[in-house]
């Protein structure tokens, strides 16, 4: 494509994010352009159009397009015990901490199909924690909420599952988490039991309580620095003193405006605490 | 503007073999290349990747592996890193994606070549190395079709010739050049 096209491509994509805010109060608008963008281009050539602007008008007029939008505008890739070296890092430095509190709160922000908060629930068992805490998992796509709400994966994904949880220190075995069906894997019902499931924006929704520990990864990468910083600000808000937040493998609070709120914990992990700032 | 808004940027993808070539080509370049310096490899999604480190040993030019939103430098040896895709969000920013794989590659040549070319467009130095696939063929047509110059590593003298293969069919108009004349090409517009 030319320089020009690009640019009226780019104009096409901004008018396509207003109409999906203007017609469903999703708002992308601000999210990071560069993956926008290929999703989008994606999503048109799927879906047939020759143009993003063909695109939007079929947004518009069909409501039935809002879930597949969705679909494409959000990214749900996701692994239990995802970068195992997180996870030991939560069992080694964190879980420490954690037994001082008599309750807990955790939230998993952006936790998409539900792999990363069972991990969590799972790992908090193990430490002795669960019993104690309250899990609250948040997502804006309601597909990919009711899936984690399931718990059900397939089963060829368990082996991963199964190495990552070893890898992640875990003392006991995965298997005793869920059971098989078909080609299923089926969590047991019992990881949910202090959980809630909610619907919960990043960009637009406020804060709901005060947590001990926030795990939020692999999510704020489709924002862009502006919108970065909005989140990391509901989390400050979140996080008393001494509360820990944990962020995906390449992310970082070092280009934050709330940079100062939080120092490093396990640097190599991505795993910071708040400060009294 | 900054320098790397006039004078674009470069992109190389490689594969197998993506060390050795590499290893020819950018320590030959001068301390004073004003370019930012792309590289996108395929390796291993689940450990940590040590080829940023590696060619910062070996180079003049610094070499960082990226992290989401990091700036993109004039002068700097930037390395996709491993398990998310590489993209450029404007001339001064990358964003890093954990979006599927594509052929099977996280990070995909083919995405950061698509990326830099709505970023670059013809100011775009595209190299297509090495490789046992055919990752980085349908980002150097893009790239040439907007006017960028695409260069491809000769495949006879390629450790692995499918991918510049591959690369040379999507892209008639490339450049094909071995590994020394790679080098002395991105010395001779090191600005
Ligand atoms: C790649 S998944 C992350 C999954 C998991 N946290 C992990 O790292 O494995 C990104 C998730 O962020 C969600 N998301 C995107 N925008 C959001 C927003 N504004 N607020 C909350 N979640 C959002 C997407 O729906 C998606 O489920």
């Amino acid at each position: 494509m030319t320089d020009a096209q690009v640019k009226v491509e780019d104009l096409e994509i901004r008018l396509l994010l207003d109409a999906l805010y203007y017609r469903f109060h999703y708002d992308f608008r601000n999210y990071a352009m560069s993956s926008i963008r290929r999703r989008l281009r994606q999503a048109r050539v799927d879906m047939g159009c020759a143009t993003i602007s063909a695109l939007q008008e079929k947004v518009l007029h069909d409501a039935d397009m809002l879930p597949q939008m969705l679909r494409y505008l959000t990214v749900q890739v996701s692994e239990m015990f995802r970068d195992p070296g997180y996870f030991k890092a939560i069992r080694e430095h964190v879980v420490p901490h954690l037994r001082t509190y008599p309750s807990l709160k955790v939230w998993v922000a952006g936790c998409s199909t539900g792999e990363e908060l069972y991990s969590l629930v799972i790992l908090f068992r193990e430490a002795g924690l669960e019993e104690r805490t309250l899990f609250y998992a948040t997502d804006i796509n309601p597909d990919a909420l009711a899936r984690a709400q399931a718990g059900v994966y397939d089963l060829e994904r368990v082996r991963k599952f199964t190495e990552n949880h070893r890898l992640s220190g875990g003392d006991t075995s995965l298997s005793d988490y869920y059971h098989t069906g078909y080609d299923r894997c089926v969590l047991d019902k019992s990881l949910r039991r202090n959980v809630v499931f909610s619907d919960h924006s990043l960009v637009s929704d406020q804060v709901f309580g005060e947590m001990q520990f926030v795990s939020c990864r692999n999510v704020m990468i489709y924002f862009d620095r502006a919108l970065q910083d909005r989140a990391i600000g509901l989390f400050r808000d979140a996080l008393p003193r001494n509360a820990f937040l944990g962020l995906g493998a390449k992310e970082t609070l070092r280009f934050s405006g709330h940079a100062a709120a939080f120092r490093d914990f396990v640097p190599a992990e991505k795993i910071y605490q708040r400060t009294g700032a | 503007m900054t320098v790397a808004a006039t004078g674009g940027a470069v992109i190389i993808g490689a594969s197998a073999g993506a060390l050795d070539a590499l290893s020819l080509i950018l320590p030959a370049l001068p301390a004073d290349f004003a370019r930012p310096i792309l590289v996108i490899v395929h390796i291993p999604p689940d450990k940590p990747s040590a080829l940023a480190q590696i060619l910062d040993a070996k180079c003049r030019l610094p070499a960082v592996e990226v992290g989401d939103k990091d700036p993109v430098v004039p002068g700097v040896i930037h390395v996709a890193p491993p398990n998310y895709h590489m993209l450029i969000e404007d001339e001064g920013h990358f964003a890093l994606s954990g979006e599927a794989e594509v052929l099977f590659s996280r990070p995909s040549i083919d995405v950061s070549f698509e990326s830099a070319c709505d970023i670059w467009g013809d100011r775009l130095t595209c190299i297509v190395l090495t490789g046992a696939n055919q990752d980085g063929a349908r980002g150097a047509r893009m790239i040439a079709s907007a006017g960028g110059t695409v260069i491809v590593q000769n495949p006879t003298s390629a450790y692995a010739r499918a991918m510049p293969e591959a690369a040379i069919a999507a892209c008639p108009q490339a450049k094909i050049m071995t590994l020394p004349e790679i080098a002395r090409h991105l010395q001779e517009h090191a600005r």
